[in-house]
């Protein structure tokens, strides 16, 4: 396996007297693609706020590079190159689309500016189309590209993509996946978290799937068989 | 408790326009209506410089903020006592400003931060109790008498506007330094970079702080701004005001009402509002003074009637 970007072992997370995450290892290798998987409520969204510091676990640790972050600030992990574009997208109607984009921008951690603003605006020509609007006036796949857009100006190393394509008319949804995979093949390690799941086990190396709070399956994409996805997702 | 001169504190003197023994003998002719115009200008831009670091906290970390009206007066003691030692108000200020800026982080850093998360009865209570604190720390170093300021010898004249009518070159430069300020903020906060992050954190602050973007400096930053801001409130209108026991109080509720009417949160909502405030209170005392107390709380519901939410949506 690639060497070890994010490693967290036996997270134990509560939202107050709920116990949500019972005892989750989660790893993924630099430039690894890693799909998420489960039902509603099971518990992947907890998982990742619990990896990026914005929910503390209880019990557990999470490693990054080696370095131990489970008591880190979100802001310290983030600038330890991960980037999250988080369910429900997360952009500031109140900036424009180019305030937005411009206010994290920012070299990666070894110095590195693959991702500039010009190129983001090359990847997304719709957002150059709509620099002064507002981001509350987007419409939502626009919207969508707009946080995939801030999360890579952050030069990351890690991308979390948490329902990225939810509520996407298919034909965005498929320009989506599209870039999705571009990333992927730039050689930014990606957790992908959605409903789709040919779509995630296509495009995931590995697979992780997840049942109220437990993993239940965590091998390479291909060894996960219709029978299993029939058992755990449901589909 | 601690004030003298209580029954003159009704009319502060920072609101008393300038020239009016001269207003019955003259109605409004041009030259007095246009010594009014700037009177209601200088006081709502200054009143501005105190709410919006009032509005800005509100809106951004969610804190109200009684204490508020405090640091105006720290402002106004610190300008006249710096002011006693040098001999010189301007090297006062300049010397105030940096210690308002640390006070105001050092307060953000040892309480107020632990506000955010909690309710609005919280905060009242913890900022009232800073009220009282403030005050009684106040009368420990500076005692409870009230204080003139001279006003800068460069800024001591008056210019003549006609035979018996002038206008103190000191308001003037007043209102001018705080539209520079206003000036200032504006760019601070639509233009850098740090505005950016300023304005999205009043709207989701996971994602800001997802972004790698430190939201507690950035919080200790604009709670040190707001507390410089109102200070400096204080020192430039300490000449005209004179310095007294307990003189945020009515500037805090005054600024209450600038925040509520320009919409909470905005900060341009507040200048409009700050300048709209400025002109009725000063036209109300003049033209209507029996009701002069009320001119802005009419205003208030006035705006409120027309536009619940206030003037604005936030920054
Ligand atoms: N802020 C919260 N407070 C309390 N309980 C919460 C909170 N957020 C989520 N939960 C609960 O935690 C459990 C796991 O939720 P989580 O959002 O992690 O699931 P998920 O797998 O991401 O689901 P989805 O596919 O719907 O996004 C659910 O039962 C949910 O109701
Ligand atoms: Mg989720």
């Amino acid at each position: 396996m690639a060497e070890p970007l994010l490693e967290a072992t036996c997270i134990h997370t509560y939202y107050g007297v709920s116990h949500i995450l019972h005892g989750v290892d989660f790893r993924i290798g630099k430039g690894e693609a890693v799909g998420l998987m489960g039902r509603n409520g099971m518990g992947k969204t907890t998982l990742i706020r619990s990896m990026l510091g914005h929910v503390r676990p209880r019990q557990g640790k999470v490693c990054l590079r080696g370095e131990d972050v489970t008591e880190s600030a979100p802001h310290r992990i983030a600038r330890l190159g991960v980037a999250y574009v988080p369910e429900g997208r997360g952009i500031f109607p109140n900036l424009t689309v180019k305030e937005n984009l411009l206010m994290a921008a920012r070299e990666g951690v070894d110095g590195r500016r693959e991702w500039t603003y010009q190129r983001v605006l090359e990847t997304f020509p719709r957002l150059a189309e709509r620099l002064d609007h507002g981001g509350g006036q987007l419409s939502g796949g626009e919207q969508q590209m707009l946080t995939i857009g801030r999360a890579l100006l952050t030069n990351p190393d890690l991308l979390i993509l948490d329902e990225a394509t939810e509520g996407l008319a298919p034909l965005i949804a498929r320009d989506i996946w599209r870039i999705i995979g571009d990333i992927r093949g730039s050689g930014i390690a990606t957790v992908i978290v959605d409903k789709n799941y040919a779509a995630v086990m296509d495009l995931a190396d590995r697979c992780v799937v997840m049942i109220k709070g437990t993993v239940v399956f965590d091998d390479a994409s291909d060894k996960l068989t219709g029978e299993i996805v029939q058992k755990y997702l449901g589909v | 408790m601690f004030i003298p001169r209580a029954g003159t504190r009704g009319q502060a003197p920072l609101l008393i326009p300038h020239n009016r023994d001269s207003e019955e003998t003259r109605p409004m002719d041009t030259a007095f209506f246009f010594i009014q115009l700037l009177n209601g200008l200088q006081y709502g831009l200054l009143l501005f410089l105190v709410a919006c670091g009032l509005t800005l906290i509100f809106g951004i970390m969610g804190i109200i903020n009684l204490a508020h009206g405090s640091f105006y007066m720290i402002g106004a003691y610190i300008a006249w006592s710096l002011a006693s030692m040098t001999g010189n108000l301007a090297l006062a200020i300049l010397l105030g400003i940096p210690l308002t800026v640390l006070l105001g982080m050092l307060l953000e850093w040892l309480l107020f931060r632990y506000l955010y998360a909690r309710d609005h009865l919280y905060q009242v209570l913890m900022t009232y109790g800073l009220i009282l604190v403030f005050e009684e720390l106040r009368s420990l170093v500076w005692g409870d008498d009230v204080h003139g300021v001279a006003v800068p010898a460069l800024l001591a004249g008056s210019i003549p506007l006609t035979d018996n009518l002038s206008y103190p070159i000191y308001r003037l430069a007043i209102s001018v330094i705080c539209l520079v300020l206003a000036g200032g903020l504006y760019w601070l906060i639509q233009k850098t970079r740090l505005g950016m992050m300023i304005r999205a954190g009043s709207t989701n602050r996971e994602m800001v702080q997802a972004l790698g973007i430190n939201i507690k400096l950035l919080y200790t930053l604009i709670f040190a701004l707001g507390v410089a801001l109102a200070a400096f409130a204080g020192m430039i209108a300490a000449p005209v005001s004179s310095v007294y026991p307990n003189m945020g109080a009515q500037v805090l509720i005054i600024c209450f009402v600038v925040v509520v009417i320009g919409g909470i949160g905005s900060v341009w909502g507040a200048l409009l509002a700050s300048v709209l405030i400025g002109l009725t209170d000063t036209f109300g005392k003049v033209l209507l003074p029996e009701y002069a107390g009320v001119s802005t709380y009419l205003l208030m519901a006035l705006v409120l009637l027309w536009r619940p939410e206030g003037l604005f949506k936030r920054i």
